[in-house]
């Protein structure tokens, strides 16, 4: 049953990313052109949203369900790695017109050529384990 | 109840995504996709080749749980929330992607010359797809993070190093497609 739950999220999610539009390649490809507010609008509000919400979760030191202070696990400190992976991530997002949450509402969706892409994703997550103590961070 | 069949606006689905981190948090977890990618390197027997593999994967079963939950919610959205869900672009947009030869722009919720079924059958779109699944894999370790992780549960945190991923993910957005793509496509 506690499996359940995370399904659940997951399934929500998924409906949001699908309804919105943020899984489809031709909003991503018109938000790099600038030539809607529409991805700008959703990227907002769910930021502005969630800078109010972790603001005041922090400040009223709020319990999770399990009754432990809930701790958003800190980003290790660094420009290169951040810069660097997020430029070649970006470049990945805009091609492929989807991040690693719609990848998988797609393949959901029925676009069989998806699983191309997380077939590469795969690799290159694996690529990164293999050579990242060669890489600046 | 019909809104639910049309596109959903992004100023509701902004705060459904602050929603679905606040459930995450509420239940001592953070938002994050990307990190399934690894989870499933490790599952696939990765752990043999890299130290970086090598975690217990069962501390992440609950977020391979949420992406099973994103491609359940992607199936019931478009076989039973939508009416041939078709993004409404700038007209401006359509024809920027008419001209690189995306006729399927407006006319379809992906582009059928990259996702419809015959789409692989050609090497290029296959080249194209796989590639670009490598750089989102690579690049979203490397950064320590996606969207999720960096661009909504990061910045909403007021994190540095979120800030800087998200000016790399724009940058790397707004190099392909204004330099790369119109070269490839």
């Amino acid at each position: 049953m506690k499996s359940l739950i995370y399904v659940i999220i997951g399934t929500f999610f998924g409906i949001v990313m699908y309804k919105s539009e943020a899984a489809s390649w031709f909003r991503i490809y018109e938000m790099f052109k600038f030539q809607s507010f529409h991805m700008f609008g959703l990227m907002g509000t769910a930021l502005f949203t969630g800078i109010f919400l972790v603001n005041y979760i922090k400040r009223k030191h709020s319990k999770d369900v399990f009754g432990n202070t809930i701790k958003l696990t800190p980003k290790d400190k660094g420009v290169k790695r951040y810069l660097i992976g997020g430029i070649i991530f970006g470049s990945g997002w805009a091609l492929i017109g989807a991040c690693p949450g719609p990848m998988f509402v797609l393949a959901g969706a029925g676009y069989i050529p998806i699983l191309i892409v997380i077939l590469g994703a795969l690799l290159g997550t694996w690529v990164y384990g293999l050579i990242r103590h060669k890489l600046p961070h | 109840m019909n809104w639910i069949f049309e596109p959903w606006p992004w100023y509701i689905a902004g705060p459904l995504i602050t929603l679905t981190m606040f459930s995450l948090l509420y239940l001592g977890k953070n938002f994050g996709l990307s990190s399934n990618l690894r989870t499933i390197c490790t599952i696939a027997g990765a752990d043999k080749s890299c130290d970086f593999f090598c975690f217990n994967w069962k501390s992440q079963y609950w977020n391979l749980l949420v992406m099973l939950g994103a491609i359940i919610g992607g199936y019931i959205a478009s076989h039973y929330l939508s009416k041939n869900q078709i993004p409404t672009l700038n007209p401006k947009t359509i024809e920027n992607l008419h001209s690189l030869g995306f006729e399927s722009a407006g006319k379809s919720y992906a582009p059928q010359e990259m996702f419809g079924n015959n789409a692989i059958s050609s090497p290029g779109v296959f080249a194209i797809l796989l590639i670009g699944g490598l750089l989102i894999g690579f690049g979203s370790r490397y950064a320590g993070g996606c969207t999720s992780g960096h661009s909504i549960s990061g910045l909403s945190n007021l994190q540095l190093p979120s800030l800087i991923a998200t000016i790399g993910f724009f940058t790397g957005g707004l190099i392909m497609i204004h330099f790369i793509m119109p070269m490839i496509f």
